[in-house]
């Protein structure tokens, strides 16, 4: 979002015009989607620095950033999506699709694994397509849509890895020819001082800031919110509602196919069932980080700081030494809590301002 | 400047006829106030003009030449904008984005062009906050949500981006029907300065009390038909108010009641 915090030039006062006071910068703060996730990371953190010791190193701090990139990552495409007013409840599972296609394949040919990713990039693509295609084709909410396509998905990964390899284990890739040049791209980490650096932190913060770059100035950006916002006023002036909403679901799917490629080089063979649930942790970051349930209302930076909310809870329990049972409840409760302050926000966002 | 000029234009879906046999003109600076009652023919008449349906028997003509708008982008072409009731406005969006939502700006060389252009931010908004202090609008911030501003000023900010848009002729249709009085005096006031501005404005309203404020001209719709075509010069709010409450049949119907 563009709202800025300077000041605007003084309304010059005339007899006929009267001129309004404006808000306060808090209240205009307050406006701002990621305020609210900005604030509970920040309590967050201190309150995991005072708790556990262990999360008291540059160290781990990277290994929360890492943690945070894999759901961030997709995150960032349902952030996306959902300000475009819509759902994807198969993006977890996607991600494991992705890489089964893309392993089996490969092996069972036998060819070079670009391939193979290749591949796997155009079928994710193509669900994202179906997905978007058939809530606009039929006007069914995404909600059920996509509750579909992650049923067939799920049941797909389980059949087709048991009638290909006879387990629900894919075969190791490790010795396939373009696994290393794949590997770099992906699943690779570097050492900088101290810390390890996983590329797909490099990798977050690009997407996160081209999705920003997306919505605040690219005019694509503008039609994102406004088919969140208000699909019949959008397309009365003349924006393309539909082929919008399907690049919103292409866009979670390729996101989807690029953490399950991750996900395959980093372990060289998936397990056919994971990835279930997931779809759950990319739409609380994207709520946790202000994005508003209904649509037309969030940013980007909201969505990673969400991530991080979900990378830091999660080791940080793990550090703090407690059950990590518990992480479930914490972010259950940070999704509530999210959900009334945002729905705060939206009151404060649309109240009449006028004096 | 005569812009629009109908003469015995007639509207009939079927065997329905709707409109018979009316006569009006569009001038530059003039606002021509169409009255009526529910199902008077107010809606067919403005379809008629925005390019929704095509008339079926007399001449319309554009700039004095005789036009039928197959469609609203063929009205929108010459320079006629309809802003409707329902504001087509997103609540949620700043006020410079819905200014420009569907005809933002953009400043784009490939790879970054068409839908993913970036856009010229700096000037949609100096642009936006231009038109809209032309128009007597003046917002806190053109970065606030459109949501914030009142019905009222949210219909002027719809009539300042028809405007910009290149409008030379404005239809407003009810725009002062779900507003308050105080509200409805802004739009009023907006009315009065898209006049003054130049264009030629079709204020549909069922309140002659609205109308008389801002028309010079005034035709009153029942049944299809024109029942009243007069200047301002000729006519008095009385005798506005009197026809739209039902004239004739009114008095008809006072005296069979005998009070």
């Amino acid at each position: 979002m563009s709202h800025s915090v300077r000041a605007a030039p003084p309304v010059p006062a005339s007899p006929e015009q009267p001129v309004r006071p404006r808000s306060s910068i808090g209240n205009r703060l307050l406006v701002r989607p990621e305020v609210g996730a900005l604030v509970a990371a920040l309590v967050i953190f201190v309150f995991f620095l005072a708790a556990a010791p262990a999360f008291r190193s540059a160290e781990s701090f990277f290994t929360v950033l890492y943690q945070a990139s894999t759901i961030g990552i997709v995150a960032v495409g349902v952030g996306l999506l959902m300000i475009g007013g819509e759902f994807d409840l198969s993006a977890g599972v996607i991600t494991t699709s992705a890489g089964l296609v893309s392993s089996m394949f490969c092996w069972w040919f036998g060819v070079n694994l670009w391939i193979g990713a290749l591949l796997s990039l155009i079928f994710c693509l193509f669900v994202g397509f179906v997905n978007g295609w058939l809530v606009m084709r039929t006007g069914i909410p995404s909600f059920l849509i996509t509750l579909g396509t992650f049923f067939v998905l799920q049941g797909a990964n389980l059949g087709v890895t048991k009638l290909v390899t006879g387990s629900v284990t894919s075969p190791d890739i490790s010795g396939i020819d373009g696994y290393d040049s794949l590997g770099a791209i992906f699943s690779s980490s570097f050492k900088a001082g101290p810390v390890t650096v996983w590329i797909t932190v490099i990798w977050w913060v690009l997407f996160v800031a081209v999705a920003t770059w997306i919505l605040t100035r690219a005019r694509v950006g503008n039609w994102v919110y406004a088919v969140g916002g208000a699909p019949d006023s959008a397309r009365a002036v003349g924006v393309p509602v539909v082929r919008t909403k399907i690049g919103l679901f292409m866009a979670v799917s390729f996101l989807g196919w690029f953490v399950g490629m991750h996900t395959l080089f980093r372990f060289n063979t998936l397990q056919a069932g994971n990835g279930v649930g997931n779809e759950f942790l990319y739409i609380i970051a994207a709520v946790v980080g202000g994005t508003l349930l209904t649509g037309g209302f969030g940013n980007a930076a909201g969505v990673a700081i969400g991530a991080f909310i979900f990378g830091m809870t999660n080791l940080g329990i793990v550090y703090a030494g407690w059950d990590p049972n518990w992480f479930k409840a914490f972010l259950g409760v940070m999704l509530l809590l999210a959900v009334l302050v945002n729905l705060y926000i939206k009151k404060m966002a649309t109240a009449r301002r006028t004096a | 400047m005569t812009l629009i000029e109908m003469s015995g234009v007639g509207k009939s879906y079927g065997a329905v006829s709707a409109l018979h046999d009316v006569s009006l003109s569009v001038h530059a600076g003039e606002v021509t106030c169409v009255l009526g009652d529910n199902g008077a023919g107010k809606s067919t008449l403005i379809k008629i003009m925005s390019g929704l349906h095509p008339h079926s028997c007399g001449v319309m003509t554009v700039d004095g030449s005789p036009a039928t708008f197959a469609s609203p982008r063929e009205a929108l072409d010459r320079g006629i904008a309809t802003v409707y009731q329902d504001l087509a406005v997103v609540p949620l969006m700043e006020v410079w984005r819905n200014f420009f939502l569907g005809a933002e700006l953009t400043a784009g060389t490939f790879p970054l062009s068409g839908f993913l252009s970036g856009m010229k931010i700096k000037d949609m908004k100096r642009i936006a906050d231009e038109e809209l202090r032309k128009m007597g609008i003046i917002v806190n911030d053109i970065n606030q949500p459109i949501g914030t501003l009142s019905g009222g000023q949210r219909q002027c900010v719809a009539i300042a981006r028809a405007v910009y848009f290149g409008a030379r002729v404005l239809i407003l249709d009810e725009p002062t029907a779900a507003l308050g009085v105080k509200q409805s005096g802004v739009v009023l006031k907006y009315v009065a300065a898209a006049r003054d501005a130049g264009l030629g404005v079709v204020f549909i309203t069922h309140n002659p009390h609205h109308a008389y404020l801002v028309g010079d001209h005034f035709i009153i719709l029942k049944l299809g038909a024109a029942v009243l075509d007069k200047p301002r010069a000729e006519v008095t709010l009385d005798e506005l108010t009197t026809q739209m409450a039902g004239g004739e049949e009114l008095a008809e119907l006072s005296h069979e009641l005998g009070r």
